[in-house]
């Protein structure tokens, strides 16, 4: 068992750090997030020259093969640094396009170069956070797939060139079994986008396939066998996103740290209060015990192992959002007036915490997925 | 970073699981499975079992007997004892004063009392607390006067210690004690080994609500102590009584025994009926579970992380704070959960079943009967051994530096 990073794993956090820090500071990304796309190119640029996009991307594409842990200090540093750009999007485009990688490694390629953008567009109105509720719906016709139906809140769905789609083949709407993927070109027509920003300074897009015309190269793996792929993903990028989180709670915990010991009221420093002491002191311990499970988390991120996989990672997701949510709670309250105004770096900490949950599961989604897995039913 | 155990720690915990299949009592392991209270003879009989195979003291090393396990392997050890419902060894002497000893004692003082902890010919309780000091613990007054006459020097005592686990299993109590006043209130403080047989000592049994003996007063009338029984040096106790702290504070965050009584408390909820079949598919009651299986499993891993970077044999440090904290809070919630799952059967007080005078719990059934005595011992763990609210002003102070 070892807990440390190993020296490869160090020295790319470690330059990542230094990167971020000189060229994506707190001004340029406030100038990213007001411009048109809401991506800025010389950053993306930027990650890709450093290797973090062709690092999750097997080796005989020319990627790192990069596995979970790899991953866990990358997403640690992003999340310092409050990335907007699609990265993690991208990455999960990337975790779906491995699972049928001879088909799709020409697009491997790119996306590990930075040259395609991707995004994931599963989630629909009636589904919430199920990625087996499934209503677009796809038809073979002269050959081609026809894809009809609506996705929403597609996370970067504006600025990728590929969209992973889901439809379905067979089966009633809640069936896991029945669905197939698909890798739609996002200039392909009867593609109709509604792009907008989303609370946390990232870019989101409802899209509309109206007789999307696909041909076979475009399915990803077995026709209506989906699911399983869906599922690992989708836990994959959790683990991702755990890492992210901890990353910013580690970062505003430090900043209101520093607050504590520098803002004087009552002739003291507030954080010679005790009642402050001890929430600090607890925030502390949330950050520790949700770093515990994101570790956790990273290590089992691609298990085969489906169902000890799933019980982990939404006990991930249920610690990692208790305190995100509790950690960004309290660190605006502990920064009084000044932690309302958007000029604050804590106040945007705080907006990207709060989407955690609603990203890819909130906590009781996550309880009761772990309620259903074997290892909660049947404790040895 | 590598989560997984390693195959030599899978190889360890092989043997370690064969070694307690093959020799805890049953009669042990079916008493403390079921929340039962333990005597002092069947402390003493797995303490002796450990004793012969050479494992009563893992974190010792291995020139005092010590079986010298690394701090991973302490884990799995430990997992795999409560796992099995293998008693607690009493920890006053191996892990608290063995390991002081070792560092400030003389070599008298090791040759005679070490191997008498491995041995259990000594039962150690630990005299630091006092009605007027708990939390600020260097404010005690229990004083030792430096005395000489014609029949040599000694060490006159005088005071009261409290809340004394177990004191009246004990034969030596190690005290903190005031040798000088005049002195920052930490400085005048020695640590004193004292003979609970002395003339002048006496115990009075302190009733815990849940109507168990398990604390004492002890009272010191006139007590002669040789100085001999001075470890290290006058005045010094202070940094000993830290350092022993610190090694109280091993496997303070109890995860094996709190894995142990979730599975207890899944298979008590299973076996619960409810409307939609057993509590544990009871949506709210699930909830709790998850919420609090999740917290466990974090700190298992927080645990791990903090146990293996203490490097060597280093002193843990400060973020055992945090183990305390989330440990005992873990601990309090699994036995609200346990009252939870029971119902009106955790209405029933059964001192008899408890204590072992009967067989069977006089209704509802034997896994219920002692919950609630359990739930209401286990409001000591955020109190003793610096309570949960110290606990945080050490994070405060020594890792946010408030
Ligand atoms: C939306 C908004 C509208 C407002 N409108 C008005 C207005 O119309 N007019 C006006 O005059 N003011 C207004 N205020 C200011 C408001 O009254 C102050 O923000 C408030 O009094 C807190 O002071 P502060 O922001 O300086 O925080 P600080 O005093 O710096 O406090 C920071 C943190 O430390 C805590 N703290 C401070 N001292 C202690 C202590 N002794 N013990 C424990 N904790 C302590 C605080 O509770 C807080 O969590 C407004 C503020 C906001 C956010
Ligand atoms: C079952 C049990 C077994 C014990 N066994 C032993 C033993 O074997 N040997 C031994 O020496 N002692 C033993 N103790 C004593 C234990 O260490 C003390 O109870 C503990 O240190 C707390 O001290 P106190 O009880 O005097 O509480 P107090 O110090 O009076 O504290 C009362 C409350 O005030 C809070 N408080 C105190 N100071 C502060 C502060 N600065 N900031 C915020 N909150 C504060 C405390 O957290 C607590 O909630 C045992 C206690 C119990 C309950």
């Amino acid at each position: 068992m070892d807990f440390t990073l190993t020296e490869e794993q160090a020295q790319l956090s470690d330059t990542l750090c230094r990167w971020l820090e000189k060229e994506y500071g707190f001004e340029q990304r406030r100038d990213t997030i007001a411009s048109k796309n809401g991506t800025c190119a010389r950053a993306w640029t930027g990650l890709s020259d450093l290797g973090l996009l062709a690092l999750p991307v097997p080796e005989v594409l020319n990627g790192f093969g990069a596995s979970g842990a790899d991953m866990f200090g990358v997403m640690e540093a992003l999340g310092k640094a409050l990335l907007v750009e699609p990265y993690l999007a991208t990455v999960s485009g990337i975790e779906f396009l491995k699972h049928d990688q001879d088909r799709f490694a020409g697009l491997l390629g790119q996306a590990a170069s930075g040259v395609v953008r991707l995004a994931c567009a599963l989630g629909e109105r009636q589904s919430r956070f199920d990625r087996f509720d499934v209503e677009m719906t796809t038809r073979i016709e002269g050959g081609a797939h026809v894809l009809n139906g609506r996705k929403t809140v597609v996370v970067h769905g504006a600025q990728a060139d590929h969209l992973i789609v889901s439809a379905r083949t067979a089966g009633n709407t809640r069936d896991p079994d029945g669905i197939t993927l698909f890798v739609v070109p996002s200039d392909i027509r009867g593609l109709c986008r509604t792009d907008y920003r989303t609370i946390d300074g990232m870019r989101a897009a409802d899209i509309e396939f109206a007789n999307v015309r696909l041909p076979d190269s475009a399915r990803l793996g077995a026709a209506g066998e989906a699911w399983p792929i869906i599922d690992a993903v989708s836990d994959y990028t959790c683990a991702l996103l755990c890492a992210e989180a901890v990353g910013i709670m580690q970062a505003v915990n430090d900043t209101t740290l520093e607050y504590l010991k520098m803002r004087r009221q009552f002739d003291q420093p507030i954080g010679a209060y005790q009642a402050l002491q001890h929430r600090m002191a607890e925030l502390f311990i949330e950050v520790e015990q949700a770093r515990s499970l994101a570790m956790l988390a990273a290590s089992v991120a691609r298990s085969d192992e489906t169902s000890k996989r799933r019980h982990t990672i939404s006990a991930a997701m249920i610690r990692v959002g208790q305190a995100a949510t509790r950690v960004g709670q309290e660190v605006i309250q502990m920064h009084g007036g000044i932690g309302m105004s958007n000029e604050m770096q804590v106040a945007h900490y705080f907006k990207r915490l709060s989407v955690f949950g609603a990203l890819e599961g909130d906590i009781d989604h996550h309880v009761a997925r772990l309620a259903r897995q074997p290892e909660f039913r049947h404790p040895d | 970073m590598n989560l997984e155990y390693d195959a030599k720690e899978q190889q360890f915990r092989k043997q370690v699981r064969s070694f307690i299949e093959a020799n805890l009592p049953a009669d042990l392991r079916a008493k403390v499975l079921n929340h039962k209270r333990l005597t002092r003879e069947d402390y003493r009989k797995w303490h002796l079992i450990l004793y012969a195979q050479g494992w009563v003291a893992p974190n010792w090393p291995r020139e005092y007997g010590g079986a010298a396990w690394t701090p991973v392997q302490r884990h799995i050890w430990e997992e795999e004892t409560t796992r099995a419902g293998a008693p607690n060894v009493i920890s006053f002497g191996i892990n608290m004063l063995g390991p002081v000893l070792m560092e400030f004692g003389t070599k008298a003082q090791k040759d005679h009392y070490l191997p008498r902890i491995l041995n259990c010919e000594d039962w150690w309780c630990q005299g630091y607390s006092e009605p007027g000091s708990g939390s600020d613990l260097a404010s005690l007054k229990t004083s030792a006067e430096w005395i000489e006459d014609e029949s040599g020097a000694y060490y006159l005592v005088n005071g009261q210690k409290t809340w004394t686990t177990l004191a009246q299993h004990a034969n030596m109590i190690f005290c903190l004690v005031r040798t000088t006043t005049s002195m920052r209130k930490q400085e005048g403080i020695s640590f004193l080994l004292i003979n609970m047989k002395s003339q002048g000592v006496s115990l009075r049994p302190i009733i815990t609500l849940d109507e168990d003996h398990e604390i004492n007063e002890v009272f010191f009338d006139n007590v002669r102590v040789p100085v001999d029984n001075l470890v290290g040096e006058e005045n010094l106790g202070w940094t000993y009584a830290k350092y022993l702290l610190s090694h109280e504070r091993n496997n303070v965050a109890e995860v094996g025994r709190s894995k142990r009584e979730l599975r207890f408390l899944k298979h008590l909820a299973m076996t619960t009926p409810s409307q939609n079949g057993s509590l544990l598919d009871d949506p709210l009651f699930a909830r709790k579970v998850a919420l609090l299986e999740a917290e466990m499993m974090a700190l298992e891993i927080t645990n791990l992380r903090v146990v293996s970077s203490d490097h060597g044999n280093s002193e843990p440090g400060p973020e055992v704070s945090m183990l305390k904290i989330v440990g005992t809070e873990v601990q309090q919630r699994l036995t609200e959960l346990m009252v939870e799952t029971v119902g009106p059967y955790s209405l029933p007080f059964d001192v008899d079943f408890l204590e072992g005078r009967r067989e069977t719990a006089v209704t509802g059934h034997d896994a219920a009967a002692p919950l609630t005595a359990h739930y209401l011992n286990f409001r000591k763990a955020s109190i003793y051994g610096g309570s949960n609210e110290i606990q945080k002003n050490i994070i405060s102070r020594m890792i946010l530096g408030l």
